[in-house]
């Protein structure tokens, strides 16, 4: 397939003075409706869905463990289904992380989606070699960056391990031509980028442009967090129709002029406010945002209102990418086991307390012991803690949630809250349970060189 | 006068493994003036003591009017591990928006 490439760059898009690249969603469980908005009549060039968190590839790496078709972000069919038809007639470009641990069955299951909505056969290009479990078992000695030790310890229990490429891959998987590219772990400003980097001929070491483009995908991979979801705060921040909050584009250009933008009748705001929550959202130090594709500084961005729901950047900076890719390892770390019950009216504080002492005594009489256990008194201190002075509220639930390495510990806490309806203090109600098995996850370095990013086809160019 | 940082300022939360990060977005100049005299390191961690280890970092950005605050050890582990409801600590910017300072002086 890659031997194939050379002459598909030549029906690839020609590059362009200006582009549009839309959101489509922020995350796997995001809104529909915004991106088939943006589709219709918000006159892209490129439609970018975001749609994995740090732990999503490793909950579907065994997924498709259990079934080799799947593997891939659930809501895929109905994205495709929603966003596909006007995509075509529009010529719009889609670029989606949604392959997750399964790039190549997501590929065809858009293709599956796009014959069945009579558009025929859609070429799907898919970016793989992210997977780097092989390469983390031959390399133990790899530090992981939370603790400095060798990540050789969770390798037993390693579920997944994949590499964040870069803006490159996708750039080099939208040359084939192909209408839809499909990836696996790929950093989420990258997948904006690389749309940049095919559509307007930047060069990957240019990087004034680059810190534009980066800062674009910084500033949209969360959707709607920058037109005024995660904002409102009723009287203090208000937003107009919350309920329809529209997804946002960037307007670049081949200079790296940035304005960002939201369709004018789509509810919520794009402004000064909303551009500076997100642009230090998930920001550590604001000279140093590491990507795969450069060190991105904002500290001298500026913000400027141009029109209704029109702001433009200026002021970006970025340093030379760093020599490695970071990558995340995900392992099985034993269970959670959780229960829930509610109580109200005179007393109800001294109750819930009252419950979670006898929960405690019951599980510690039947022999289990935990690393960890949390109670909450949810309406009081189950957000922020218990701080000092905290008023006791009318309703009070309780939660109490441990850890295990064993099942059984694990599932026998929930057991023991739910026995409290009827055997527990008065009028406990509402009472639920749960049991999950706990994927975590934590980070490496790896050297560039190892890493061996791939680009095929399905279907026919 | 003592004023909350909720009436200076807005702010989001964010999360990357068992850190959280807090933006603080001065509305105006007075304000950001207060905050950068008022909400130090020292006021933040008293105010986060019983939900993070800390250390804390302050970095300002002053062409934005706006703080951002990296609150490490914060996250009960990290997202994935956290035995908390909220395990990205995505209400956390409000326990920053909650604190009292002193105020303007006059």
């Amino acid at each position: 397939m890659i031997g194939d490439m050379v002459a598909l760059i030549k029906i690839a898009d020609n590059p362009r003075s200006s582009i549009r690249v839309g959101t489509g969603a922020g995350f796997s469980d995001d809104r529909i409706e915004p991106a088939v908005e943006l589709a219709e009549r918000g006159g892209l060039d490129y439609l970018v869905f975001e749609c994995l968190a740090e732990r999503t590839i490793a909950r579907e790496t065994l997924t498709r463990l259990k079934d080799p078709d799947r593997g891939y972000t659930p809501y895929l069919a109905e994205r495709f289904q929603a966003v596909l038809p006007a995509c075509r007639r529009n010529g719009i470009r889609i670029v989606t992380n949604m392959g997750a641990a399964n790039p190549a069955g997501a590929a065809r299951a858009a293709r599956r989606e796009a014959l069945a909505l009579g558009l025929g056969d859609v070429p799907v290009a898919v970016v793989s070699g992210d997977d780097v479990t092989d390469l983390v078992r031959a390399n133990p000695q790899l530090p992981l960056m939370e603790s400095g030790e060798p990540v050789e310890s969770l390798i037993p229990r390693m579920a997944s391990a994949n590499a964040y490429l870069g803006a490159d891959v996708v750039r080099d998987a939208l040359a084939t031509g192909a209408p839809v590219v499909i990836t696996g772990r790929v950093s989420d400003p990258s997948l904006f980028l690389g749309c940049m980097l095919h559509g307007l001929g930047w060069s990957y070491d240019d990087w004034p442009r680059l810190a534009s483009g980066t800062l674009a995908g910084h500033m949209m991979e969360c959707a709607a967090q920058l037109t005024g979801g995660c904002f409102v705060d009723p009287g203090r921040k208000d937003a107009d129709d919350p309920v329809n909050i529209g997804f946002p584009y960037a307007d670049i250009n081949t200079a790296g002029e940035l304005v960002l933008g939201k369709l004018e009748d789509t509810g919520g705001r794009l402004d000064l406010m909303t551009c500076k929550e997100q642009v230090l959202y998930e920001m550590h130090d604001p000279a140093r945002y590491i990507t795969p594709d450069c060190q991105l500084d904002i500290t001298g961005v500026e913000f400027a209102q141009e029109g209704k729901c029109r702001v433009r950047v200026t002021g970006m900076q970025a340093r030379a990418r760093t020599p490695t890719y970071k990558a995340v390892v995900g392992y099985h770390d034993g269970y959670i086991g959780e229960g829930e019950v509610a109580y109200a009216g005179p007393n109800a504080l001294a109750r819930a307390k009252l419950a979670e002492r006898i929960v405690r005594e019951r599980l510690k009489s039947r022999g289990f012991s935990y690393p960890e256990i949390r109670v909450d008194y949810i309406g009081m201190s189950s957000l922020h803690g218990m701080g000092n002075g905290r008023p006791e509220p009318y309703e009070v639930r309780l939660r109490i949630a441990a850890r295990s390495p064993d099942r059984k510990a694990a599932l026998a806490v929930g057991f023991e809250v739910r026995t409290l309806h009827v055997n527990g203090p008065a009028g406990g109600g509402g009472g639920s349970n749960a049991l999950r098995e706990v994927l975590a996850v934590k980070s490496i370095l790896i050297p560039r060189g190892l890493v061996t990013p791939r680009i095929s086809v399905e279907g026919n160019l | 006068m003592s004023v909350r940082v909720y009436d200076l300022a807005h702010g989001r939360a964010g999360d990357k493994g068992n850190t959280s990060n807090i933006s603080v977005v001065a509305y105006n100049t007075r304000a950001y003036n207060i905050l950068r005299e008022q909400l130090t390191v020292e006021r933040v961690m008293q105010a986060f003591e019983h939900v993070a280890k800390g250390p804390i970092t302050r970095y300002e950005l002053p062409k934005l009017q706006a703080f951002n605050f990296v609150i490490e050890n914060a996250l009960g582990g990290g997202v994935t591990v956290s035995l908390a409801q909220d395990m990205h600590g995505k209400s956390l910017s409000y326990l920053m928006l909650a604190i009292e300072l002193p105020g303007d002086e006059s």
